[in-house]
């Protein structure tokens, strides 16, 4: 030793770095990855690759030769939203569609506002909302995909939401609609075929839930306001009609409320700072989303709701303080 | 439920590995340097020359204004030199440099191990003594005591907080203090007590020092049976959570009152001292003996020797660490104090002051600080900041030189506590910019009020 290091408290430091934090996402992540892997097979497998390599090396590009900076990538972050685009999408997209919404994801939502911590938009939603306004067909075809296992169960053509959506315009009452297609809650808890690749298994999402919150990576509140608002306002429509309104159980088991909740709402960068912001920007979720869902044109609302939030953000943070110490 | 301060705070890892270690007498040092300015407010003026015989306990250093204390003679010798020497910082401060000979004590010093229970009934008599024998608050700010125990005539104490948390990482000298000297805790407990007028004395001590808790309470029980002085003294045990020995954390988590922005302990009608400023008014009022010698931990992961010293007043830190076996070569960094508050040693040559608390030496691996990278706004800056303030957002203001907005977002109230800092994700400086805007903005605030005057 020949000289000491002064520099000012504090001396030492959590060690929590965005990179573990990152990581601890993409762990949580797993096993919706798995499960869908396993039962979309080699078509989910080529989704999750073309979204996670584009997402990755887009960012790398844009850093090191259009910004000229260091290369971000190792904080992972890009890694994360390539994987929670790829969950997004049906496993039949082509490529090139993943690609796309990869460029859209990272380029547009993510680096021209100055990356990592300054988009307004969640990322993995702004690519997937634009695939979904852009090539509706694509977005909304659930078949042919073939599992590692559950063989020719896999091939499904539409999601329960979007059936139900349909038999509803159709006239048909819930009942009907529910008898014919032979929906089950435990299947929907577990494996429910038909459905973007991370939605298809609740499950899968709570233990990465849980996983978060062991981890403390994310705190509890956006996602069960989500939740409870989702109930709640179901609930109401469904106890005042339940044949033309879904009840609160299935509403929160299909679609995409717990990946949204759990994954995408819960983005640091496009959510709020306090934890009383979080239940505003919450409750706002669920309420659009439900709105969407029993009275919009298109039959799941997840993604536009949480992007119609995340620009109420900065609004929220300038009127939900925690309370100072010791000022009333 | 255990007891905590209700917003925000941080759980670094405890990492006491000097906890077992009794308390050592370190060999008094050849050659002792003394601080004129070891306490808060105006230096001490040195009363000795070059020359000058000096008894062990002689004043040698008189106090310079209300906020100021005596500084005694740590050691029986010979005056060498009265002049700038550097201190911890590095920084120039008049420093009396005495050659040591063997002890010979003032007159009037009781130097026995006799505990003396008994409690003067002169309030007075106790804080002459408190002031004579230059006690300061030894839990980090080096505040005065007998100042702090005299509150202004319109505000009224009605209890005496101890602080016995010590929840920084690596410190134990509070611990070890607690559980040998446990009783004379208590009886200056019990001396400020009395000076206070106040019926209510609790010693906060956090859950991860079960050892502490049970001899100080053996200590409260054995002497609230022999006297009624001791009644109305009570140990709440409390929720290990960092920083609760902040003044206004502390009073917080016991009371539940909250210390307003920019007030003091008094305003809520609480005094905090720490047990080591406890025990030295024990020593001070019962047994006249100065302030001479503190409790100093040597730590470190990579410290040869953990121990917890007696040490003199005005020993160099480098004889100190040289008797333990010297600096390891794998040290990068030595602190005087904790990690999450206390301060880089620049200069090893210095001496130990009244409120030198430990040494901790820490490798480059574990002071590092990474690069700086985007704020991910993950809120956890927020999160943890015990006064509730949002770093993330005094951070940026501060880089755009907002003075206005950061007195609006209460960065006076900033306590450097560190937390934000430490549980930032993206390592951002947060502290080192919020504490140069505190800086500022309290100067603002301070000429406005001057101005109004």
């Amino acid at each position: 030793m020949n000289k000491l290091i002064v520099s000012p408290s504090p001396h030492i430091h959590s060690k929590t770095s965005t990179r573990s934090l990152m990581l601890d996402v993409v762990i949580a992540l797993l096993p919706s990855v798995l499960v869908t892997v396993l039962f979309y097979g080699w078509s989910a497998l080529a989704v999750l690759a073309s979204c996670v390599i584009s997402c990755v090396l887009l960012e790398y590009l844009i850093t090191r030769y259009l910004m000229k900076r260091p290369s971000t990538i190792g904080d992972l972050s890009a890694l994360v939203t390539g994987i929670i685009l790829a969950l997004n999408l049906p496993p039949t997209t082509p490529w090139w569609v993943a690609v796309i919404g990869s460029i859209v994801a990272i380029g547009v939502a993510k680096m021209t506002f100055g990356g990592l911590g300054q988009n307004v938009f969640n990322p993995a939603i702004t690519g997937r909302v634009f695939l979904l306004i852009s090539f509706p067909v694509a977005m909304t075809t659930w078949g042919g995909a073939k599992g590692f296992i559950g063989g020719a169960d896999a091939v499904t053509g539409a999601t329960p939401l979007g059936i139900v959506k349909e038999g509803l315009l159709q006239g048909q009452t819930l009942d009907q609609i529910f008898a014919a297609n032979d929906f089950s809650y435990l299947q929907m808890l577990f494996v429910n075929i038909g459905g973007s690749a991370g939605e298809i298994s609740a499950i899968a999402v709570i233990l990465g839930f849980i996983y978060m919150l062991a981890r403390r990576v994310i705190r509890p509140y956006i996602t069960l306001s989500i939740l409870v608002t989702v109930a709640v306002f179901s609930g109401i429509f469904w106890l005042i009609d339940p044949s033309q309104y879904t009840d609160p159980l299935f509403n929160l088991l299909t679609g995409g409320v717990l990946l949204g909740s759990v994954f995408m709402a819960t983005d640091y960068v496009t959510s709020p700072m306090s934890d009383k912001g979080g239940i505003i920007f919450g409750v706002g979720i669920g309420i659009i989303t439900m709105l969407i869902r029993y009275f919009g044109s298109y039959p799941e609302g997840m993604s536009f709701a949480i992007l119609i939030m995340n620009s109420t953000v900065p609004l929220i943070n300038r009127f939900c303080k925690q309370k100072k110490f010791g000022r009333a | 439920m255990k007891k905590t301060f209700s917003i925000g705070g941080v759980h670094p890892d405890d990492r006491k590995i000097s906890a077992g270690c009794a308390i050592e007498v370190l060999p008094t040092p050849k050659t002792v340097y003394i601080s004129m300015a070891q306490h808060l407010g105006g230096p001490a003026k040195a009363v000795v020359a070059a020359g000058d015989k000096v008894k062990t306990g002689q004043v040698i250093g008189e106090p310079t204004g209300f906020i100021s204390a005596f500084v005694h003679s740590p050691v029986t010798g010979t005056v060498k030199s009265v002049g700038l020497r550097k201190d911890l910082a590095g920084i120039p401060v008049v420093h009396v440099e005495i050659e040591t000979e063997p002890d010979e004590w003032m007159e009037g010093i009781d130097t026995s191990d006799t505990l003396v229970t008994e409690i003067p009934s002169d309030p007075k008599f106790i804080l002459d003594r408190i002031k004579a024998n230059g006690v300061v608050g030894l839990g980090g700010a080096t505040f005065p005591t007998a100042v702090k125990l005299c509150p202004p005539p319109d505000k009224k104490a009605d209890i005496l907080i101890l602080n016995g948390a010590e929840c920084e990482p690596y410190l134990t000298s509070d611990y070890r203090i607690m559980i040998e000297k446990s009783s004379q805790i208590v009886i200056g407990a019990a001396l400020m007590k009395k000076v206070l007028g106040v019926g209510r004395v609790v010693i906060g001590i956090e859950d991860n020092k079960p050892e502490a808790i049970t001899s100080m309470k053996a200590a409260v029980a054995g002497l609230a049976a022999g006297s009624p002085d001791y009644s109305g003294i009570e140990v709440v045990t409390l929720k290990k959570k960092y920083p609760q020995g902040g003044e206004k954390q502390l009073i917080d988590a016991i009371t539940g009152r909250q210390v307003k922005s920019m007030g003091l302990p008094i305003d809520v009608g609480a005094v905090v001292q720490n047990v080591a400023t406890s025990l030295a008014v024990y020593d001070a009022v019962q047994k006249n003996k100065p302030l001479i010698d503190n409790t100093i931990t040597v730590t470190g992961e990579c410290f040869p020797k953990q121990s917890n010293l007696l040490v003199r007043v005005g020993t160099p830190l480098s004889s100190i660490v040289d008797w333990l076996g010297g600096v390891p070569e794998s040290a990068a960094k030595a602190i005087s104090g904790g990690p999450m508050m206390g301060k880089a040693i620049a200069n090893l040559d210095a001496a130990t002051l009244k409120g030198t608390s430990s040494i901790l030496f820490l490798t480059e691996e574990q002071t590092r600080r990474k690069p700086e990278t985007n704020c991910i706004r993950c809120g956890k800056c927020a999160e943890a900041c015990p006064m509730g303030l949002e770093p993330f957002l005094l951070n940026k203001l501060a880089r755009n030189g907002m003075m206005e907005e950061l007195e609006q977002n209460a960065v006076q109230d900033c306590i450097e506590c560190g937390c934000c800092l430490y549980s930032c994700p993206a390592y951002i400086p947060l502290l080192d910019t919020i504490r140069m805007a505190k800086g500022e903005v309290i100067k603002i605030i301070r000429s406005r009020s001057a101005q109004k005057k």
